[in-house]
């Protein structure tokens, strides 16, 4: 019963889950396509060059795997709040139905699944914040699922 | 593009090719810019230290890229990436390098399509793997 009196997980922060976030949509530029391609250092053709790309299957070029990390959700309407200060990314697992292509219209959405607390050697006491994002194009075919973890914490002082 | 590799060339337990990565600061940098995601601990030192960090360390989400273009390299143009995850177990620091490391689990055909499942790893230059993950892809077969 101690365990549950100090829990920083509250009604309002299990209210929240389920509670999906108004869609956000984002045109897909080949420029950000390539730069994110870049930036990750991977020279695959698929992702930074068009002529290349236009003789492979694809037809022409196809973002990364996890370029859709740099096509954000809108606010979450019930959001949880953590009471502590510091986050950390915990993990991602994606399943991919669809390649995204230039031109592509990608409309997001993402929802909490689960929220619950962990004590951890180094930082104490962890919480830990499941979100499922959906991508759909605009043909309405989902794209990609992505089921995130964050992890938030109090700094050791 | 390099050689195709097929359904029929791949066998339980086979090694997939080691991927070395050579993260800088500047690429986390660019990474924050490419992704959006400006969150201080990839590029300011000071505010790393103070969150408890040894240093700026790379964006989970850039591991999890270099996971992604070791799977891609290996399955070539002609195989489809499924599904991809992994847990950031360790930080890893810019100015080291990294490698993705993985192998073969499971083959299995399914309504047509020939799966493979991986367990790969990003580990740090000391050997210690941070980021273990999973992969399924789909690859084409020379039948």
């Amino acid at each position: 019963m101690t365990q549950e009196q100090d829990s920083v997980i509250t009604q309002e922060m299990r209210d929240a889950i389920g509670v999906e976030s108004d869609p956000v949509s984002h045109e897909i530029e080949k420029g950000a396509i390539i730069k994110f391609a870049q930036a990750i250092g991977d020279d695959n053709p698929l992702y930074n060059d068009e002529q290349a790309a236009r003789a492979s299957r694809y037809g022409g070029i196809i973002a990364p795997p996890t370029f859709l990390r740099s096509t954000p959700s809108g606010p979450m309407k019930v959001s949880i709040q953590s009471p502590f200060s510091a986050n950390l990314d915990g993990g991602s697992e994606w399943e991919y139905f669809h390649p995204v292509r230039p031109g592509d219209t990608i409309t997001v959405t993402q929802k909490f699944a689960d929220v619950y607390e962990r004590n951890a050697r180094a930082f104490g006491k962890m919480m830990f914040t499941i979100r499922e994002t959906k991508y759909v194009n605009q043909f309405g075919q989902t794209v990609a699922l992505q089921r995130s973890t964050g992890i938030s914490y109090n700094p050791p002082s | 593009m390099g050689d195709q590799v097929y359904f029929e060339d791949v066998q339980e337990g086979m090694e997939i090719p080691t991927l070395r990565k050579d993260p800088t600061t500047q690429q986390l940098v660019k990474y924050a810019g490419a992704s959006g995601d400006y969150y201080q601990i990839h590029y300011d030192q000071t505010f790393a230290k103070g969150n408890g960090l040894p240093d700026v360390i790379l964006h989970g989400a850039l591991k999890n890229a270099f996971l992604g273009q070791f799977v891609t390299d290996w399955i070539g143009e002609g195989g489809t990436l499924r599904k991809l995850s992994c847990q950031y177990r360790g930080m890893d620091v810019p100015g080291t390098p990294v490698f993705v490391k993985g192998s073969v689990t499971k083959k299995s055909s399914d309504d047509g399509e020939n799966l493979v499942e991986c367990e790969l790893w990003l580990e740090n230059h000391e050997g210690a793997k941070t980021t273990p993950g999973y992969a399924t892809v789909s690859l084409p077969s020379r039948g």
